[in-house]
């Protein structure tokens, strides 16, 4: 059975169309160079130089100079002679136990199998906190005995080989063992014990590495640098915290809209209000109006509670604010989710008998359990990837974004910010690929159904009541702190003088070239929306109705934008075009330019609209396009007369959408813009950062009022001359 | 009519074409479609009929150029179009969602074709305008394709692919999203306008009696490969297969050993008593015989050729409805026109019987 005429008659056809092939090249090109290039060249930039060839120049950026190699030196002996000391004991141990004569004292043997995971974990245990908690007492400890001189490193060796030897016990004896009951056979009995033995030393010499890279880390950690230890810990507890606050009130939000009848129009408005917000969020404007509202001079902490000294910066602040930033996204994901479950399902669990709460325990919130995870990830991936927020209301609070942002242009450290850079985009491609790969299915997989009718409405008082309050109060909440900040770009000074000025926009447009400002954001977002919009479509309509070999590889790269944070994307064009491709001068005239801003506009916008155009195109059914096909039409003719019209409000809103995204893009821009281009965003965080929330509060209004408009703008021409609206009009 | 003709119906051959799939659960390869080789004459009817998952729509997407085939060729007007584009092959399909354009009124649907091929407006106006006569569609041109009923938006697919004036239309199941009652109409609709076109048809559809009223010629298939091809009347009087009576309308098996055989004759023990049945194969006194015969052939009567046991009587307005068992064989019987005949009730003792060119040998 060859399928190879098949294959190489499809390759012959799609030969047949220069159209394909040419989009298909260019498009592999694209994205190789400006989404894969850039990633691994970070990649390689930290394992290997050119003039040293392989270096330990990812370590060293993490933890400073020299620190590295000692630490290796240090570890490889502590770790080589515990790892011996331990296998030794624990092959003596496994021998005594697995003599003919009734082995070891009974209890041993199981005490020694329990210590065997217990001493590691704990063993693991103190090492992270002695990482993240750089002071505490198990810190100090290891710290003082880390430092000794022989004596403290033959206690040290002692206390590994306690730990490890439990471990090389119970693998030697299971050897022992299971060679014992597999045959009678003596010789048999040695060739397998022999075999198994070897297997048992190969996995002590894995412990011995995993133990060699642990000591590194904890010995680097305690003397090197702290700022990247501190930066990960920092990111890692912020995202958590988010990913799970975003996640529950998104929930909440998403239960109250599906499953509770409270059907004012005021509540109504409110939740259409949330659900737009994630679509237009200008960075910077919710940590604006966080720190207007609750800072030092914030009106509620000030004015209303007379709290004079209330800090806002740091982990708290961040938190609320990319909570407040992120949770709409999942309150939409939840409320798809919550409308395909299918009614009768609870309503068969209430019948039985089930409480309201149960039925939420046992039926809803099970059947919702891969999407809540999706949710968190999401959100996770999100907030750690988040430049802006911890950037203003940060403080001395460094997550791992800003702390790359910061080794670049204040310490000058590239190699530093290389290797965080990688760290981080470590990170979210692992959240990314769990969340893709294994709970998207999953989501899909328990929850296809189109619910059968419509639900039944909570109307009980006691429960609508307190969630309709509760629900109105954050929304209220969220919508006060964007319309707090063009108040502040209307009052004199903030905090002390309220009385209204237009000095601060004219300020803006005399003083700070905001005229420029705008135009250059403008211009450039222009120019990268349409390129977006239509690669995105291009992409969708090759991934979903064309099959050739390079189509995973497009899908995927395209999508892996997503998972990249704006601040690594930034790093991996310094590194990589800042030279040239590949340090050779090619493509080095990109570098500094408009163009460059334009393309890392369009890499940033394209999973989105990629994703928005992939869900549009799978509605269409693939025989309209065949017939057109069928009738001899080629696929440029059948992708510009069948397939664009057709999905043309969904390339609209791409459009806007990318437009949007780009005029609001900051993370890679701050790193790659050059004085030559005023971005509005780039000016909001500079006159953030030094204080004068006056003009940055002007200049985020502009913001605002640009993407606001935008959206406003691209709502009415979908609902005048939309395809949807010709074909409603029939019916 | 005659001057809206084809000018050049084209015929297709099929050569040893193969195509293989991988099963998305076991991941192993296996046909779709084995090694079918057909010939298709100019100007004929020909439907590919099966159960799903017989090969027949993949026959006909390859005949397309939708897919592939990973073994043999296949001509279109004596020319291989293995490796063209379906937007270079000389075939128009109708699809078994239509497949309109959402976004074009009728006419501009129809005219979708025509204006690929550069033809001059004036032309355009006049052939869009002529097919949709022939659909019986004149006067919807401005309508959007949702606010046409499912039969007309079958007329406006039909007549978008017919005013290419291609060399083989194909059609994809076209009629399984009508009702029952228009489905019989627009066969019957399809059929006068291929023979007043004298286009040559390749035609798709599960739906047996479908493919009976409609075809010149049949090609059944099962699990990727031909199970028998042959006229309407050869399929169903003259199956060569279990599978291919039991499929084609309902049947009857009854099995026995051969108990005479001369030329053009043969004898079928069943349950003890001689039955004669008609065959022109050879067959030997003393091999397995099985005898095919269509409930409608069968007569129930107090004495006749076989004994039998009535087991299920039921009236059904033009038929009488029967099972009855036959030594442990269960038989169907549709006695037509019941009104003045005997009607046997279930337990009565009876007898079948039916006439020798009525069965077939299998």
């Amino acid at each position: 059975m060859a399928r190879g005429q098949g294959a190489a008659l499809d390759r012959r056809k799609l030969l047949a169309d220069p159209v394909m092939v040419t989009t298909i090249v260019l498009l592999i090109t694209f994205l190789a160079i400006f989404i894969l290039y850039p990633l691994a060249i970070l990649l390689v930039d930290s394992f290997y130089s050119a003039e040293t060839g392989v270096t330990s120049q990812f370590f060293s950026g993490i933890f400073g100079e020299n620190v590295f190699s000692r630490a290796l030196g240090k570890a490889l002996i502590i770790g080589l002679l515990a790892t011996l000391i331990a296998a030794a004991a624990g092959f003596a141990l496994a021998r005594a136990e697995n003599t003919a004569d009734g082995g070891l004292a009974p209890g041993l043997g199981k005490a020694l199998s329990f210590l065997s995971v217990a001493l590691p974990l704990i063993a693991v245990a103190a090492y992270v906190i002695a990482v993240f908690d750089s002071s505490g007492p198990v810190a100090r400890f290891l710290q003082r005995a880390f430092s000794g001189g022989i004596g403290s490193g033959a206690l040290i060796v002692l206390v590994e080989a306690i730990v490890l030897a439990p471990l090389c016990y119970r693998m030697f004896d299971g050897a022992m063992r299971y060679s014992n009951l597999t045959t009678t056979n003596a010789t048999e009995q040695q060739t397998l014990r022999n075999k198994l033995l070897l297997k048992a030393a190969v996995t002590a010499l894995v412990v011995f590495a995993l133990n060699l890279l642990l000591i590194v880390f904890l010995d680097a950690a305690l003397y090197g640098k702290r700022s990247f230890i501190i930066a990960i810990s920092n990111t890692l507890k912020v995202g958590f915290l988010v990913g799970i606050l975003s996640a529950a009130i998104g929930l909440l939000f998403a239960y109250v809209e599906v499953y509770v009848k409270v059907r004012t129009k005021f509540m109504a408005g409110l939740f259409k209000v949330v659900s737009m917000l994630p679509v237009v969020s200008p960075p910077f404007v919710l940590s604006l109006s966080m720190i207007m509202l609750f800072g030092k001079a914030g009106i509620i902490t000030r004015f209303l509670l007379h709290i004079y000294d209330n800090n806002v910066y740091g982990f708290w602040g961040i938190a609320i604010v990319q909570t407040m930033t992120f949770f709409p996204v999942c309150y939409m994901m939840f409320r798809g989710l919550l409308k395909n479950i299918d009614p009768s399902m609870e309503e068969a669990a209430r019948d039985m008998g089930a409480s309201r709460f149960r039925v939420f325990t046992s039926v809803t919130l099970p059947l919702l359990l891969p999407g809540i995870g999706n949710a968190f990830l999401v959100t996770f991936i999100e907030s750690i990837a988040d430049f802006a927020n911890p950037m203003i209301i940060g403080g001395s609070y460094d997550t791992l974004a800003t702390t790359i942002y910061l080794q670049i242009t204040g310490a000058y450290d590239k190699n530093g910010a290389c290797a965080m850079a990688v760290v981080l985009l470590g990170i979210t491609m692992v959240m990314f690929m769990v969340q893709k790969y294994y709970l998207e299915s999953k989501t899909a997989a328990t929850l296809t159904g189109k619910a059968s009718r419509a639900r039944m409405l909570i109307e009980d008082r006691s429960v609508t009541t307190p969630l309709t309050i509760l629900c109105s109060m954050m929304a209220l909440f969220v919508i006060l702190m964007y319309i707090c900040v063009p108040f502040g770009a209307l009052f004199k000074t903030w905090g002390y003088d309220f009385h209204l000025t237009t000095k601060w926009f004219v300020q803006v447009f005399k003083k700070y070239k905001g005229l420029k400002a705008f135009k250059d954001s403008f211009v450039l977002s222009l120019i990268a929306a349409p390129v977006t919009a239509l690669l995105s479509m291009i992409i969708s309509y090759l991934v979903v109705k064309k099959k050739f070999k390079a189509k995973g590889f497009i899908e995927f790269t395209s999508m892996l934008a997503m998972a990249v944070p704006g601040t690594v994307l930034g790093i991996g064009y310094i590194r990589g075009f800042a030279g040239g491709m590949f340090r050779t001068g090619f493509l080095q005239g990109l570098y500094g330019t408009g163009a460059i801003l334009v393309i890392v506009f369009v890499v940033r916008s394209l999973p989105t609209g990629t994703r928005s155009g992939i869900s549009a195109l799978r509605q269409i059914d693939k025989s309209i396009e065949e017939s057109a096909y069928d009738m001899g039409a080629g696929s440029l003719k059948v992708f510009t007369s069948v397939t664009l019209p057709l999905i043309k409000d969904s390339f609209l809103s791409g459009l806007v959408t990318a437009f949007v995204r780009s005029i609001t893009a900051i993370s890679a821009i701050i790193l790659l813009v050059t004085p030559s281009f005023l971005l509005i965003t780039v000016q909001i965080n500079e006159f953030a950062e030094k204080g004068s929330f006056g003009i940055a509060c002007a200049f985020a209004t502009i913001l605002i009022a640009i993407t606001y408009g935008s959206v406003l703008l691209m709502n009415l021409i979908i609902k005048y001359f939309g395809t949807s609206r010709k074909i409603k009009e029939a019916d | 009519m005659a001057d809206m003709r084809v000018k050049e119906p084209k015929g297709v051959e099929l050569r040893h074409i193969s195509k293989i799939y991988k099963d998305p659960k076991t991941g192993k390869d296996f046909y779709a479609v084995h090694d079918v080789d057909l010939t298709i004459v100019p100007g004929s009817f020909v439907t590919l009929l099966g159960p799903s998952g017989c090969g027949k729509t993949t026959t006909l997407r390859m005949i397309a150029g939708f897919e592939s085939p990973d073994e043999g060729d296949i001509f279109l007007g004596g020319e291989s179009i293995n490796a063209l584009t379906p937007n270079k092959r000389d075939t128009a399909m109708v699809f078994q969602s239509y497949a309109l354009f959402p976004h074009y009124n009728v006419f501009d649907n129809v005219a979708y074709g025509l204006r690929l091929r550069k033809v001059p407006k004036d032309e355009i106006q006049r052939r869009v305008k002529e097919i949709l006569a022939l659909v019986e569609l004149s006067g919807m041109e401005q309508r959007m394709t949702n606010q046409l009923s499912g039969g007309q938006q079958q007329r406006v697919a039909l007549a978008r692919a017919l005013v290419v004036e291609p060399g083989v239309l194909l059609f994809d199941e076209p009629l399984s999203n009508l009702d029952a009652k228009l489905r019989v109409q627009m066969r019957t609709e399809i059929r006068r306008i291929q023979q007043a076109l004298g286009i040559t048809a390749i035609y798709v559809t599960h739906d047996q009696s479908e493919a009976m009223s409609i075809s010149d010629n049949i090609i059944l298939m099962k699990g990727g490969v031909i199970a028998q091809m042959g006229t309407p009347t050869e399929i169903y009087y003259h199956p060569n297969s279990e599978f291919v009576a039991d499929f084609i309308g309902e049947c009857n098996f009854l099995k026995g050993p051969i108990s005479a055989a001369s030329v053009g004759e043969a004898a079928v023990n069943i349950v003890g008593v001689d039955v004669p049945v008609a065959t022109d194969k050879s067959v030997k006194v003393g091999d397995p015989g099985e005898i095919v015969v269509r409930p409608e052939a069968i007569a129930i009567a107090d004495e006749g050729m076989l004994p039998c046991k009535v087991e299920l009587s039921c009236f059904m307005g033009s038929y009488q409805n029967y099972h009855v068992r036959v030594g442990d064989t269960l038989v169907k019987i549709t006695d037509n026109c019941p009104i003045n005949k005997k009607i046997f009730a279930v337990g009565d003792d009876a007898y079948i019987s039916f006439d020798k060119v009525c069965a077939h040998l299998l």
